[in-house]
Formats: structure tokens, sequence, C-alpha cells
């Protein structure tokens, strides 16, 4: 029988739903968007492509570049502390016995089931004046008898400030972070853990000498897989942060809508976009500069 | 006799339904390349990884180097292991890998150098150093794993199936490699196979495992010559075993009747009675095509299989009785088996001397 691959049809035919997927609901519209950003507002609803770089030039104000700033920090933060909760879950995971191993990726992936919309409005639920964590936090204190020690019990202010954006970030793209870390730390050999203690090394050495290494290839997904969308995030920073915590998203969702400044959001837009692009340019030539110096 | 350098008292480990090791005893001289033989799941390996430190016994103790080692972890025993994957570090280099045991305990980076280096001599790696093991083959990848083992100057080194993964030529050389080194640095060897030949070859001494207990431990001659059960004249090398029974003794001689053999008078130093089994190597056992003379146990047979091997060629014979005897014979000229072929009546003939007894 003729090989698949070598009949042209049937690859065209495979490809081409795909190929025109791509195109009209990913290229066409980046096209659009990115040559908008280089236009003008004629009138209320007309935008001519001029090639003007005013759009960029007014990115660069101070306004903008602190937003953008305090964006970037706050998703480098919320993404540190992903990882620093996901890595022991999943390495609990990959370590307890295996028929409960499905049962607790379940259990990584059930927010999923739920709409992010939902769910960010029940953690609002959660943190406000009078909500859940406060009201617990209240009768903990009576409990111990602080109310009548010190006196009565004052509401923790726990939203709509920058703490409460990097909770809510943390809680939506958890599973993303454990997901490619369960997958990389399950493939690890435990005979390398084993020979790493064998040679005389402690846990914590095997740990930070052998383990976090040989998972690198996760840990550097996870992180790329929840530190560009955290970056371009809109709803959390809206809903939990309010107008004290606004990030980059909240700035260009308001220029393509309240603004109808268009041109200027895309821009906007973009300016994520090289910045995204730069850094995984940088990991790209790392990459290749370590792979470069094994073969000398 | 000096002190053992690892004293394994009793141990047993179960797990949930099995039990791995049973009751296991066994003292290892200074010095000594000890081999751990037996099928796949007789515990062999799980033995190895309690002297290790990776599996807890259930009961029982280990003594390495008269110090009770139960409860030490395995990062403060005195002994390194060569696993059977070989573990060797792939984000490392070769000398970083042979590096890493002496640099988590703290040694002077000004010895580290000097003794990776010597090391890596002596697996002939020191060409190699800066290499990563995705560079390497899988023999030199195990020349790392020994050298990093070895690096440690531990008091014993244990190796999980070592040659289980190289072919077979590379397999034989490093057999001889394995023996050669250890009488130079002179260390305690303890081995895991499967593979009766390595056993046999690099071995001064072999614990032939069986279920989780060990059945019996000699040096190789005395188990191939004198196994002390069925299950260890099966495991080591071929043999053709026999049902008998004793009908009395004669002299230093016991009298065992075999159904299509005869009347067998058998050299035998103990006692004996009731049903026997009775085993021949095949190599033991002479081919002839006229009757062979008195004093031999002899029977006659069809030749039913022939297996040719270059250097020996080995034999079914089937007797009128039903008894499926394999000889193997040396093809001592260039034609030796041109005389017989397949469908011949030959003669099978050995001695009484080169028959043993094996209670049930």
């Amino acid at each position: 029988m003729e090989n698949w691959k070598d009949n042209r049809l049937v690859f065209w035919v495979t490809a081409l739903p795909g190929v025109f997927w791509l195109f009209v609901f990913f290229l066409v519209p980046l096209t659009l968007i990115w040559l908008m950003s280089f236009g003008e507002k004629t009138s209320i609803l007309d935008i001519e492509i001029t090639g003007t770089l005013a759009n960029y030039a007014r990115t660069f104000q101070a306004v903008y570049l602190k937003i953008i700033w305090k964006s970037l920090w706050i998703s480098v933060l919320a993404t540190a502390v992903c990882l620093a909760i996901a890595y022991p879950v999943a390495f609990g995971i990959c370590f307890s016995p295996k028929r409960w191993r499905p049962l607790l990726l379940l259990l990584v992936i059930l927010p999923f089931w739920i709409n992010l919309l939902i769910r960010t409005y029940a953690l609002i639920a959660v943190f406000r004046t009078r909500g859940t964590l406060n009201f617990t936090l209240e009768w903990l204190w009576n409990l111990a008898f602080l109310d009548k020690l010190i006196g009565p019990f004052q509401p923790l202010e726990l939203l709509y400030n920058n703490g409460a954006v990097i909770v809510g970030l943390v809680y939506v793209f958890m599973p993303f972070m454990v997901l490619p870390l369960y997958a990389t730390i399950e493939r690890l050999d435990r005979s390398y853990l084993e020979a790493s203690l064998d040679l005389g090394a402690s846990q914590w050495r095997t740990f930070f000498s052998v383990t976090v290494p040989l998972t690198m290839p996760g840990i550097v997904s996870g992180i790329i897989l929840v530190f560009i969308p955290m970056l371009g995030m809109f709803l959390v920073p809206d809903l939990l942060g309010g107008t004290n915590a606004i990030m980059i998203g909240n700035v260009i969702t308001d220029q393509f809508k309240a603004a109808n400044d268009w041109p200027f959001g895309a821009a906007l837009s973009f300016l994520l976009m090289y910045i995204t692009f730069a850094a995984l340019a940088v990991r790209a030539f790392v990459d290749a500069r370590s792979k470069g110096r094994v073969g000398v | 006799m000096s002190d053992p350098i690892v004293s394994i008292k009793g141990i047993t480990k179960r797990f949930p339904g099995v039990i791995a090791v049973d009751d296991v005893n066994v003292d290892i001289k200074e010095n000594e390349f000890f081999a751990l033989l037996g099928p796949s799941g007789c515990g062999k390996t799980t033995l190895l990884r309690i002297i290790a430190g990776f599996e807890t016994p259930t009961e029982g103790a280990i003594l390495i180097d008269g110090e009770d080692m139960s409860v030490t972890p395995p990062n403060r025993r005195p002994v390194n292991m060569v696993f059977q994957s070989y573990a060797v570090f792939p984000h490392m280099t070769v000398s970083d890998n042979v590096a890493y045991g002496l640099k988590v305990v703290g040694t002077p980076a000004a010895e580290i150098g000097p003794r990776v280096k010597e090391a890596l001599e002596m697996v002939q790696l020191d060409h190699l150093g800066e290499r990563k093991p995705d560079q390497l083959s899988g023999g030199q990848r195990q020349r790392v794993a020994l050298a990093r083992a070895l690096v440690k100057q531990p008091k014993v080194l244990l190796l999980d199936e070592p040659l289980s993964a190289l072919d077979a030529k590379l397999r034989e050389s490093m057999q001889l490699e394995l023996a050669r080194l250890q009488q130079t640095i002179g260390i305690t060897f303890i081995i895991v196979t499967h593979d009766q030949d390595e056993a046999l070859s690099m071995a001064d001494r072999i614990a032939v495992m069986d279920k989780g207990a060990i059945t019996q431990i000699a040096t190789p001659e005395v188990l191939y010559e004198q196994p002390n059960s069925r299950f260890v004249a099966d495991f080591i090398g071929k043999v053709n075993l026999f049902d008998g029974t004793v009908t009395g003794a004669q002299g230093k001689a016991v009298k065992v009747d075999v159904a299509g053999l005869g009347s067998l008078a058998i050299p035998h130093d103990s006692e004996a009675s009731g049903k026997v089994s009775l085993a021949v190597r095949p190599e033991k056992i002479k081919l002839s095509k006229t009757k062979p003379k008195a004093g031999l146990i002899a029977t006659s047979g069809k030749i039913a299989d022939w297996a040719y091997y270059g250097n020996t060629s080995h034999m079914y014979i089937e007797t009128p009785d039903d008894l499926r005897i394999a000889v193997n014979i040396q093809n001592e000229s260039r034609d030796t088996v041109d005389h017989v072929d397949i469908g011949d009546t030959v003669w099978l003939s050995w001695r009484p001397e080169d028959t043993l007894l094996l209670a049930e």
C-alpha cells in the first residue's frame, strides 16, 4: 500500500482545515491589529493606516510605562508563587500510590469545569470585608477570647489591592503550572535520585543538584504557559483589583471599548507581544548557547 | 579468618502480599567478589537495595565493617552502587559526574581534580572527561558509573545487573575487566545477576537465591560440580535429571533404581533413602557407536535433535524408555559430526563418579 505521507492529496486535504483556521482566525486578525497600530483615527468609526509611529510613542508615556512595569512584576511574582506551590504538589502526586494519581490530577483540573467568571466572583465572596475568610478569622478571634482582651475583630481589607490580584492570578493559572511539572517529574528516572543519595548527597542537595536541573524543561514550560497569559489578563485585575490594581490588560480593553481608540489599543497590545517575543528569544538564545557548549 | 565486611543477619523483607527476601544470613568477606545469582523475582535486587539502604528490611540487621547500618540512610553508608540503568547524570559532564560524590561531602577542591582523573584513568575514560553522557556509548556510560562509585573509595561496591544492557562481546570483555579491577583495587564487590556465566566467571563465591531465600552459597566449582539441590543443579548450567528410588547401600555407594537405566551404584558420602534425583551434566556423557565397556552407566537411544554451536554440538537422545538425555560433544576435529546423524542409534555412557545424587 502507498504510504499516506507520499500522497500529496491526502496531505493537503487533512492539513487544509487547520491551515484555513490559523489563517482566517489568527494571522488575518493579528495582521489587521498590527496594521492598525500604525494608523490614525479620522472619525468616530474610520481609521486610516498612515504608517505613523505616534501610537507607539504614546505608549512610552510615564503613565503607561508604569502600568506595564507593574503588570510585569505582578506577573513575575504570581508566576513565582505558582511555581513554589505547584512544584511540591506535582511532586507529591508523582510519588503518591499509582491508583491515587488519576484522582489527585482530577482535583487539580477540577476548577476548569467551572467558568472563570464564576470562579472569580466566588473569590470576591471569600475575600470581601463580610466574606467567608473574614468571618472565619472573626470566629477564631472570638474563640481565643481576643475580643475580650483586645477588642472586637477588625475585618481585613483583602480585596481591591495588588495582593488580591496576585492571589487571583495564582488560583486561576495553577493547573497550567502543575500539569507540565507533573508530566516531567513523572518521567524522571528515580535511579538518578537514588544515585545522588548513594554518592553521599543529602535530600536537599539531591533536590537542587539533580531533581531541579532534570525537571527544568517542565519548569520552563510551566513558566511560559503561566506568565504570558498572566501578563495580558484583564478579568482578574478588573474584578479583584478594582481601580487600585489595574494591569496593562485593563488599559488595552479600555482603549478598544470606552476610549474607542483602536490604533492606540493595538499599539499597546503589540508592545506586550514584543516584550513576550523578546523574552522567548532570550530563552532560545540561552538554550542554544548551553547546547552549543556541549559539543566542544 | 578476618571479620566479615558485610554481615547480613536474618534479613526479611515483606511487601504487601509477597515475601521478597526470606530470612537471609550471609557473611561477605573482605576483598571478596561475591555474586547474588537467581532467576528474576528471586529477591536478589531487593537484598542489594537493602545493603545500599534504599529498602528497609522488615526484620534483621545489616552490619557493614562491624557497624550496624539498619537505620543509616544511603548517603551515610560506606558502600556505593552501580545502577542497572547506570543513572549517569545527563546534565553533567563525565568529570562532573565523577566529581559529584566528592563535592557533596565537601572534599577540598584541590583534592577532587586528581582523584577524578585517577578514577577515570582506572576505567580508561580519561580522554572523555568533558563529554556529556548522551555522547557516550552504553559501555562508556557504564564505565562512568563505575568510576563515579569507585572514586568514593567505598568499602563495598554494589553492582546491580551491571552487564545486562551490553551486547555479548562487550559483556565478555567487561566481565574480565571487572574481575581485574576488583583484584587491583582490592575492595569487596557484590554483584547481582541472573546470568550464570557472569557469576561463574567473575565471582569468588556465589549465593544462589530462589523465592527470596538462599539455596546454596559456594565457590563456582562447588556450585557446578556439587549442587545441593535440584534447583541449583538445574539453574547453574545444563543438567540431565533422573528420578530414582534408593534400594540400599553398597560400600561407599548408594544403590538407586532408575527407570530405563536399571540399578545403579552411585558414590555418595552420606545416607540416602526414598525418592532421589540423579544429575549428570551433558558434557560428562560420552557418545559412541559401539557398546561401551563395563563399569560405566550406559544406555542406547536415537538422536532426536541436534544444535550446532561451532565449538560444541548439543544433542538430544531419546531412549526406548522415553528418557530424553542431553549430550554436549566437543567438535574436536572438523569431521567430528560427520559420523552421526539425526535418527542414528548411539550409545551413551558416563562414569558413576560423575553422577550426583540429590535428595528431593
